[in-house]
């Protein structure tokens, strides 16, 4: 069964063929069973090969790629843990959010075109995670962000979106670059670009650590396009401008966890690239805080998931830049279950407010939506890591780590831990308590979604709240480490990321966090709950610091004007000079001296009868001439 | 005794150089194209001259005959050739060549 | 240099007509003029041709241009009524040049063929090959196709003439 692994990614692709080109002739209905009955395929694959795999890696060759010198490179899968666990994430809560997108576009007038990209998109995705080496990874990572530019754009009509869309890709671009030097790096150093092939390589030669921190430092780039961190963040909150199923799939759950994948393959080498680790650590903890501090402030309900989602990343790479490796694809895993639920409970509220997004506007929703303000609710207490939810578990693993590693990160962690608690039950109080703040016309269209968008977020609730027990440690084996744990086999050489034993450390630090984001939520409780707080509705009155903030800190207004003025400035003045000037100039005088030529030349065709014999006169002469001397 | 044992072939260079330049001269100097077509006449003649005079002087028959077809060639060329002009003076009353400049680049 | 014979004299003559003429057909002012002065040309170099024993081509020399050719310029001549003066001459930065053309031409072609002489300096054998029946023979012997061939060019020549010669219909 796992040599039919090469069946996964083809099958939401002949579904992005199929509805792509035929969409038009094709019924609702058949579209909607074609787009999501490829994914779920692909999910039973992946599950089939779950339940076969025992730990084992395998390569499942489809045909041969590139054959240039010494570098081979096939379209091959690796198939292993850390591959099945991303699979079945992916296809997973894609088969889910494709499931709640048949509900959410029903309206849309180009459905089909939805669901073709969205089964792209799955394509691309699963090509990313199974690759077996780097050059199938770089193709599914530039797909997805293909595909993330023309979800994000979808509705097309409206300039704005457009250019967030833009704004996505060419932010993405800019790591890639990093990313793209760093694979040109690795090839240099191994000579080939296969994983198995690398790691062997750099488990051989651990003592080059110069290189191998700058290649570190180069993937990582590449990882901070994609998964939004600093300082190539900014793309994130301007793609909530794509339908919600969209900023569910692709910005919560799998697109941006494609950096985190990348680093944690690449486990090897940055185990042997100590620097390089350290300033993943310091990235994502920065990253964390700024973006829990920006989303305090925020009034539109998916930008605040957007910063949310940009800080726990930040959380993911500051696991994986300490050692824990399996803590970190552990926090992918509970963040795409409890963050697709957030965005897709959002959608629905969205939906029943009849696309109003500002909170402020919202309140009391809970009797009118029941079933999204439960699964909200599971969701918010999940990612402020409160026990025995699932953000719990894997937040707290990647906190013991950082903790043995620097003190220092554990604090800060912790403060973006209670400032994560704060806003997301902020959001909580303020959209499904207190009284009604819209108007009259949508209180009268409030509603419960239709089952095909309920069904999907009580699933993901059973799964945010459950899937903390995969991680208990020591309680239970822990048995998400167990499963993980040989794909990073080569990696634990060096580092130990197994988890603590329950341990009067680790006890108290576990306590403390609990106890941290408690508070957090009484707070937030005092403020919106029982003083109803209602966020200003004007800017006016606040104070200067809270509108840097709300301003998410001025950030893309300074990288206007720091990059894209003096870049406009040298193309504005590029154009003049050379292009004008000199270029065309040459081009032009080449045309001109043609000209001038063609002119002269002219002269001899005068038409005159006696002319032209007395130029063959001369020319008989001159032949005779040469012939004489 | 024939002429060319007595009189040196370079006289008959000479002659036939001085008739050629002659020729040469015409057509540069006339405007009228019945001038000139005579003046090419002349050229022609000095040619077969001198090739009558080397024929002589290497007892080669070829050249003689070579002389016959260069009058035949002659009398069809003239005859082309007037009516050629025959039909330029119907188009534009004059022979003057200087004036048929149309083809002007 | 000792004894002048007779042949030399009437080479000198003859040549002294033929340039003569052929001078004064250049400069002469009437068409009419020049064509006659051509005639007398012709005369002269038929006469050279008879003093190289080449019997047979003095006599087609004569027959063929003085006698037809010329006279087909002379129809054209009075057809046309060409017989003006022509109106203007060339400027005179052209007279000169054409001047200098032809005595270039003359002063390269002497050097050219001066050197022909000394190469194979034979005696000249056999005088009869002017001769009709010697020169028949070589003619339809050795070259017999170009013979036919020119026939051909005769009848291209003719259709040709007569086709341009038409008046058009219009």
């Amino acid at each position: 069964m796992i040599q039919l692994a090469w069946l996964i990614p083809i099958l939401p692709l002949i579904g992005f063929l199929v509805i792509g080109l035929g969409g038009k002739k094709l019924s609702k209905k058949l579209v909607s069973f074609i787009g999501c009955g490829t994914v779920l395929g692909a999910f039973i694959l992946s599950a089939t090969i779950f339940f076969q795999l025992n730990g084992s890696s395998t390569v499942v060759k489809l045909a041969d790629w590139i054959n240039v010198g010494k570098l081979n490179v096939g379209f091959s899968f690796l198939i292993d843990p850390l591959a099945v666990v991303f699979m079945l994430i992916i296809t997973g809560v894609g088969f889910l959010i494709h499931v709640y997108s048949i509900g959410y576009m029903k309206d849309d007038e180009k459905y089909d075109r939805f669901f073709a990209y969205l089964n792209l998109f799955i394509f691309f995705m699963l090509f990313l995670v199974m690759g077996d080496n780097y050059i199938v990874m770089f193709v599914g990572w530039e797909g997805v962000g293909l595909c993330s530019y023309l979800l994000i754009g979808f509705w097309f009509k409206n300039t704005e979106y457009n250019n967030a869309a833009k704004k996505a890709f060419i932010v993405n671009r800019i790591g890639d670059l990093g990313f793209l030097l760093g694979i040109i790096l690795i090839y240099v150093t191994s000579n080939s670009l296969n994983f198995d092939a690398v790691f062997l390589h750099v488990h051989n030669n651990a003592s080059n650590k110069e290189i191998y921190n700058l290649i570190g430092i180069l993937l990582f780039i590449g990882a901070c396009g994609k998964s939004a961190q600093i300082p190539l963040y900014t793309w994130l909150p301007d793609a909530m401008a794509g339908p919600t199923p969209v900023s569910a799939l692709i910005h919560a759950a799998t697109m941006v966890t494609a950096g985190v994948y990348m680093i944690a393959r690449s486990a090897v080498i940055f185990v042997n690239a100590p620097i390089a680790s350290e300033v993943i650590a310091i990235v994502g903890v920065s990253t964390a805080l700024l973006a829990a501090t920006i989303g305090l402030f925020q009034n539109d309900i998916k930008k605040v998931l957007a910063y949310s989602t940009v800080s726990q990343l930040g959380y993911m790479f500051l696991g994986l830049g300490v050692g824990a490796f399996t803590g970190g694809v552990f926090h992918v895993m509970t963040h795409a279950f409890f963050k697709a639920l957030l965005f897709l409970g959002a959608g629905s509220v969205i939906h029943a407010m009849s696309g109003e997004q500002d909170i402020r506007k919202m309140g009391g929703l809970k009797k009118a939506l029941p079933i999204t303000h439960i699964t909200f609710l599971i969701a918010t207490i999940a990612i402020s890591g409160i026990p025995p939810f699932s953000g719990f578990f894997s937040k707290d693993e990647i906190l013991a780590h950082a903790y043995n590693h620097n003190k220092i990160y554990w604090m800060l962690g912790i403060i973006g831990s209670m400032l994560t608690a704060f806003y997301m039950f902020r959001l909580y109080f303020l959209t499904f308590h207190g009284g009604f703040r819209g108007t009259g016309e949508q209180k009268h269209h409030l509603h419960e979604s239709p089952k095909s968008m309920t069904i999907p977020l009580v699933v993901l609730a059973v799964l945010a709240a459950g899937a903390g027990l995969l991680g208990i440690p020591n309680v239970h084996q822990h048995l998400f480490h167990e499963f993980l744990h040989p794909a990073f086999k080569s990696a634990s050489v060096w580092i130990d990321d197994a988890p603590k034993h329950f341990s009067m450390d680790e006890g108290r630090l576990m306590f403390l966090a609990v106890l941290a984001a408690s508070a957090a939520i009484y707070t937030a409780w005092l403020l919106y709950k029982k003083n109803n707080l209602v966020p200003i509705q004007n800017e006016i009155a606040i104070s200067k610091f809270q509108k840097i903030v709300a301003r998410k800190y001025y950030v893309d207004e300074f990288y206007d004007a720091a990059i894209r003025k003096p870049i406009d400035w040298i193309s504005e003045k590029s154009y003049m000079f050379i292009e004008l000037r000199i270029i065309d100039a040459l081009v032009n005088a080449l045309g001109n001296v043609v000209k001038w030529a063609a002119g002269l030349f002219r002269l001899a065709q005068s038409g005159s009868v006696g002319f032209y014999m007395f130029a063959m006169t001369i020319a008989v002469l001159a032949m005779l001439f040469v012939k004489l001397f | 005794m024939s002429a060319i044992q007595i009189i040196p072939l370079n006289w008959y260079v000479t002659l036939s150089a001085i008739l050629f330049a002659l020729g040469v001269l015409g057509v540069l100097y006339r405007r009228n194209a019945i001038i000139i077509l005579m003046c090419i006449e002349l050229m022609l003649n000095a040619v077969t001259l001198l090739l009558v005079a080397f024929s002589a002087h290497h007892s080669d028959p070829t050249a003689q005959v070579f002389v016959f077809f260069i009058m035949a060639v002659a009398a069809a060329e003239v005859a082309v050739g007037l009516a050629i002009l025959m039909m330029i003076y119907r188009n534009t009353k004059s022979i003057d060549i200087d004036i048929l400049n149309k083809l002007k680049g | 240099m000792t004894h002048i014979t007779i042949t030399q004299i009437m080479f000198c003559v003859l040549s002294l007509i033929a340039i003569t003429s052929a001078a004064l057909l250049i400069f002469s002012k009437s068409p009419i003029h020049s064509v006659l002065y051509l005639i007398v040309t012709f005369f002269a170099i038929a006469g050279h041709y008879i003093l190289l024993n080449a019997q047979f081509l003095a006599v087609v020399h004569v027959i063929v241009y003085a006698g037809a050719i010329m006279v087909l310029f002379l129809f054209v001549i009075m057809m046309l009524n060409l017989n003006k003066e022509t109106e203007t001459h060339k400027p005179m930065w052209i007279q000169l040049m054409a001047v200098l053309a032809g005595g270039a031409m003359l002063v390269t072609l002497v050097g050219v063929l001066k050197g022909a002489e000394q190469m194979n300096l034979k005696q000249a054998n056999d005088v009869n090959i002017g001769l009709v029946n010697n020169l028949g023979l070589v003619l339809f012997n050795d070259f017999l196709v170009p013979f036919e061939l020119s026939s051909i060019l005769f009848l291209a020549a003719m259709v040709g003439s007569v086709m341009l010669g038409k008046k058009t219909i219009s």
